[in-house]
Order: C-alpha cells, then structure tokens, then sequence
C-alpha cells in the first residue's frame, strides 16, 4: 500500500506536486498527464529518490523520509532510457548485479537469473555484450534487473517511450502479468485501459482519480480544453 | 579488447580468474625481465597453447592483435637499427605475447568474476575506509561506460552531418558533453534507486 499524505514538492520557488494526497491500494496504478505536470517527481517521491517539501510518503509503512533504504529495498523503479540502467558490461552479469548485495549462495543467484532470463525472452542472451542489444531488449534487460530482486511494488517512469509497438506491448504484457503492484507511469494511454486506479495529473495536483475508463475520458477533456 | 568474453566450458573458461590474473602478471613481468628470444619462443608456445585449449579461433585472436599492426611496423627498423635481429624478436614478440596472453584471459574470463578478484584483492583496504564494492562497481561502470559513449559520439556526429556542420567542432563537443552529463545524472539516480547509497 502507497499512501501519500498532502505532499507539495519545489524545485526553488516552483511549485511541482501541490498537496496531493492518495492512498493506492490497487494492484494496477497508472499516472497521466501533460508534459511538465509533475507525473516523474510523484514516481520518485515514491522511492525516496524525491523527499517531498512538505507532506509525506509511506510505502507498506515505510516513511521515505525516516527509512528511505527500507523503501527502497521494496520499491523497484524502472527508467525510461535502458542505456542508463544497465551497469555491467553483459546481460546476465547485468542481472546477477542486482542480487551481489542480497547476500544469497552464487548457486541460488545463478539459478534465479536464468529464470529471470527465461521470462523475458532473454535466454541465451546471458553472455552477449548489453550494449549489442536491440533497444526494446534492453528495456526488457532493465526490467529483468529490477525484477530479479523481487520488489513489493514496481514504479515504471515512461518504461516504453523508446520503444516501439511491438515491445511497448510486450513490456505492457508484462508489467499486467506481474503479481505486485504496479505504478505505471507513461503517455501510451492504450496501455492503461485495464488499469484500475488512474490518477490524471495536472499541474502538479490531481484532477481526477478512477478508472481508466472514466480517468481517459478526462484527461482527453483535459487536453481539449 | 573490453567485455569480449566467450563463453566456453574448457578448464582455461573454468579455472579461477584469480590464477588467470596471477600468470598473466607473473608471465609478462618475466617476459619484460628476461629479454631472450627463447623466453619469448617459450611465451609464445604458452599462448598459442592456451588458446588451442581454450578453443579461441585464430580469426578471432587475430582480431586482437591488429590494433597493433602499424605500431610493430614503426618498431621494427626502430629496433633493428637499435639492436639488429635479436632485439627486433625479442621487443616484437614480447609485445605480440602478452597482448594475445591478456586477450585470452579476457576472452576467458567473466568481467563480473575479474571484479570479484579485484573485490577480494581490496577487502584489506576497508579498514582505512575503501568500500571494495564501490571499486567494483566503478571499475564495471567504466567498462559499461566506453559502447554508451561510442554510440553518443556516433549519434551526435550523425546530427551534426544532417545539419552541415560536419566542420564545426563545437557541433560535436556541445552536444556531447550535454548528453555525457545528462546520461550520468540518469545513471546516478538508476544506480541510487536501486539502493547503492544505502
Ligand atoms: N531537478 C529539477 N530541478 C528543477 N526543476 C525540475 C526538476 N525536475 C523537474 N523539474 C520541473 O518540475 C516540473 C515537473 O516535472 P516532471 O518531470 O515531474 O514532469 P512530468 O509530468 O514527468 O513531465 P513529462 O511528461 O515531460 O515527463 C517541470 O516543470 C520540470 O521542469
Ligand atoms: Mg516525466
């Protein structure tokens, strides 16, 4: 669970996310909204990577203020540019990098990469060099990172803007199949229409919160008006 | 000569980085110290070996150590006029072994298992404050750090070239250095949300 409780962020003396309070309990959680309406820095208040101005930010309990590191350790976030979240050289070191910390057997680590692998169409890719990947492999490389610690809850920044239909779909496949939950945040509104939980974003405060089916609705209103 | 590993399943893919390294700098340095033509004849019959073992094709060995072609062609009649004969075979071959000596360790061996190494060769340093793991991880970020800068070069000279400034050497460096540092502010934040900092 996600509760936000009047959260106002600056940058300076601008106003980015005007007291917004949300408590997000659903397992499909998407955030819409024009260009420059604060979408990002309300995803990354929700690991601590933004601490919010005033207000405050708990995920299953965790103040990101007082116990950002707990938050993250539950909290994976995926980025919009792969390039920038990739960290090894190749593909299954890139993955086994995120579980050097976890402390578990070489053995455990190895085989929970190769499954990692398998569910994201990356097998047999374990040893090519990352940087030889297609663009939209290299997301689904990032995703496999981030997932292969098993995070609670997933927060998605724009994960398909670079790509293109075929592996937007497919990494919205994905992001559906998950059993945690999801923030999804991201200008493809196809990909929201199962989404259960639509907060519409305007100017840093929230405008209109439901479903995707009445959420879309408004923030194409929105942007006609 | 970076993150080229093969995979393979010969004892050279499977003995330990850690022995691997440990020839490689006991090998060279011996090289260096002994300067004969038979301590590079041996040399050069423990790598052509080695990568025999290894199963590394000859194409691919070759591919290595082309870089090296014009420098060993300005160092030939540098050193026959030098040394005559024997210092051209000893200097050239010196070279030509360790560079294919450290192109099958690298060709062997995981980046990944090569920063463990340096990981545990580190751990003594903890106690005057060095975090190994923070070695590692630079070491592995610069490696990762040389195809993201090459692509960004290819891209910002691709732009250039469509707007006619191929000339212009502020159409490249501009671009370039604004998007080096965007791309290390995304990594900062990419390696801070998975908890590096914690
Ligand atoms: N680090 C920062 N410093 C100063 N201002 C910032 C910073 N990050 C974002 N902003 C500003 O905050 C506002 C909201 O930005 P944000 O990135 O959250 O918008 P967004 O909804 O994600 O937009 P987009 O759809 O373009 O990604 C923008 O006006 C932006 O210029
Ligand atoms: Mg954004």
């Amino acid at each position: 669970m996600i509760e936000l409780d009047g959260v106002t962020h600056r940058y300076g003396d601008r106003t980015v996310l005007r007291d917004v309070t949300l408590t997000l309990t659903d397992r499909r959680v998407a955030v819409i909204g024009a260009n420059g309406s604060g979408k990002s820095t309300l995803a990354r208040t929700l690991n601590g990577l933004v601490v919010p101005s005033q207000g405050r930010v708990r995920v299953n309990g965790h103040d990101t203020r007082t116990d950002g590191a707990a938050v993250r350790r539950e909290v994976g976030f995926v980025f919009t540019d792969p390039d920038a979240q990739i960290v090894m050289p190749t593909v299954g070191e890139d993955v086994a990098s995120s579980l050097r910390r976890s402390g578990i057997s070489r053995h455990d680590r190895d085989e929970r990469v190769a499954d990692v692998l398998t569910r994201f169409g990356l097998d047999g890719h374990a040893d090519h060099p990352a940087h030889l990947l297609s663009g939209g492999q290299k997301q689904l490389l990032a995703l496999a990172s981030v997932l292969v610690t098993e995070p609670k809850v997933l927060v998605c920044d724009e994960p398909t803007t670079l790509l293109d239909l075929r592996n937007s779909r497919r990494v919205a496949q994905l992001l559906a199949d998950l059993p945690q939950q999801v923030v999804l945040v991201t200008h493809h509104l196809d990909l929201v229409a199962d989404y259960e939980r639509v907060p519409v974003i305007d100017e840093g405060a929230v405008v209109h919160d439901g479903p995707a089916a009445t959420a879309v609705p408004a923030y194409l209103r929105l942007m006609r008006a | 000569m970076i993150g080229l590993y093969r995979p393979g399943s010969t004892p050279i893919h499977r003995a330990g980085a850690g022995l691997k390294l440990l020839m490689l700098l006991v090998g060279t340095t011996a090289l260096v110290l002994v300067r004969t033509p038979l301590a590079v004849a041996v040399g050069a019959a423990v790598v052509v070996g080695a990568s025999a073992v290894a199963v590394l094709p000859p194409a691919l060995m070759w591919q290595q150590l082309r870089p090296l072609r014009w420098f060993v062609l300005a160092l030939v009649p540098l050193q026959l006029w030098a040394g005559g004969w024997r210092a051209v075979v000893v200097s050239v071959g010196t070279l030509l072994v360790t560079v294919t000596a450290a192109a099958v360790v690298t060709l062997t061996t995981r980046v990944t298992a090569v920063l463990d190494v340096i990981e545990h060769l580190t751990t003594p340093l903890r106690r005057f404050g060095v975090d190994p793991e923070r070695i590692a991880l630079v070491l592995a970020l610069t490696i990762r750090a040389v195809p993201v800068l090459a692509s960004t070069l290819d891209e910002v000279r691709d732009a250039r070239r469509a707007r006619g400034l191929e000339r212009s050497p502020r159409a490249l460096l501009v671009p370039l250095v604004v998007r080096t540092l965007r791309h290390a502010d995304r990594l900062g934040e990419a390696l801070a949300a998975r908890g590096v900092d914690d």
